[in-house]
């Protein structure tokens, strides 16, 4: 077991408020990624999708169109 | 660099990238509280409180780094309108805040002690005070205007007025008397410190900044991906509103 002097209250009171404050940091971020990527599942699944994504997708087919025409 | 201005093949490296980051990180803080706490001896002035320093000093400087960080992806969202800048800044600030936070809160801790106080108004921990203040008005900033190219200009003019603060602290204990120590690692003539407090000292540091890259990858990831919900759900009105009309 660590001695750590008679600071020792001082000492742990540093490392828990560092442990709790980056612990919970890192709790947010987490379950805020895993939010956006439910949310994201749930629209793509819906069948809508961002104009961005859309239009890569029927770009080929438009030249494939414009080719036989 | 080029390629990194796409948000789809920056989720690409994310994703490839944050299992190894995850793994070096914690491998890297396995051995850094090793060091830290049990390998580091005692300092012959301050005793056993010097452990505070391993978590205090890398705290302090990813607070700096943040801010910094934050000032250059602004220049990007001002002066390059580069895709991924404003996500870069605005997921920075509380991450940012939370080391702030810690080095603040770790530094009454250990002056306490060593001083007899929790805090005065000098100059270093003032400005510091000040930095934890201006990532709190970002904070705000974004929470306040809901279109983000909108937030992020504002935020950005916001983000580069502060900056000025960032030379203000690390020079502050060179041109103000201040009860906090001068720097002892960084200066011009070499570090004060022992090795055997600086190595771990210097692992730790690198842990934690780590630490705060691996998490800065993942909120970015989670911005671009609420941007992204963000335009499916209004691309979904607009289509309802077109199909009733």
């Amino acid at each position: 077991m660590l001695n750590l002097g008679p600071h020792a209250v001082f000492i742990v009171a540093a490392y828990a408020v560092t442990f709790i404050a980056v612990a919970a940091l890192m709790l947010f971020i987490i379950a805020d990624d895993r939010h956006q990527r439910r949310l994201l599942a749930e629209l793509e699944r819906k069948g809508i999708r961002r104009r961005s994504a859309a239009a890569p997708a029927t770009a080929p087919k438009q030249a494939a169109r414009k080719r036989r025409a | 660099m080029p390629s990194l201005a796409n948000p789809t093949r920056f989720l690409d490296l994310v994703g490839r990238i944050v299992p190894w980051l995850a793994l070096a990180t914690a491998a890297l803080f396995g051995v850094g509280l090793y060091l830290a706490l049990y390998v580091a001896p005692p300092d012959y002035q301050q005793g056993e409180t010097v452990r505070i320093m391993f978590i205090h000093v890398p705290a302090a400087w990813l607070a700096m780094f943040g801010y910094t960080l934050i000032a250059i992806a602004s220049l990007g969202t001002l002066i390059w309108r580069h895709p991924l800048a404003d996500v870069a800044a605005k997921t920075a600030v509380p991450i940012g805040a939370t080391f702030t936070f810690i080095a603040l809160v770790t530094g009454s801790l250990w002056g306490k002690p060593m001083w007899g106080t929790y805090w005065v108004w000098d100059a270093r921990l003032t400005s510091v005070l000040v930095l934890f203040l201006l990532y709190l008005g970002l904070m705000a900033l974004w929470q306040a205007i809901d279109e983000p190219g909108r937030a992020g200009r504002a935020a950005a003019i916001l983000a580069l007025v502060g900056a000025i603060n960032v030379p203000i602290i690390k020079f502050s204990v060179d041109w103000w008397n201040t009860l906090h120590q001068p720097a002892s690692v960084f200066r011009a003539g070499g570090s004060t410190i022992d090795p055997s407090l600086l190595t771990p000292l210097f692992v730790m540091a690198v842990a934690f900044t780590l630490l705060f890259v691996l998490l800065h990858l993942l909120a970015m990831r989670a911005e671009i991906l609420r941007r992204r919900v963000r335009a499916m759900q209004q691309s979904q009105v607009e289509h309802a509103t077109v199909a009733g009309a």
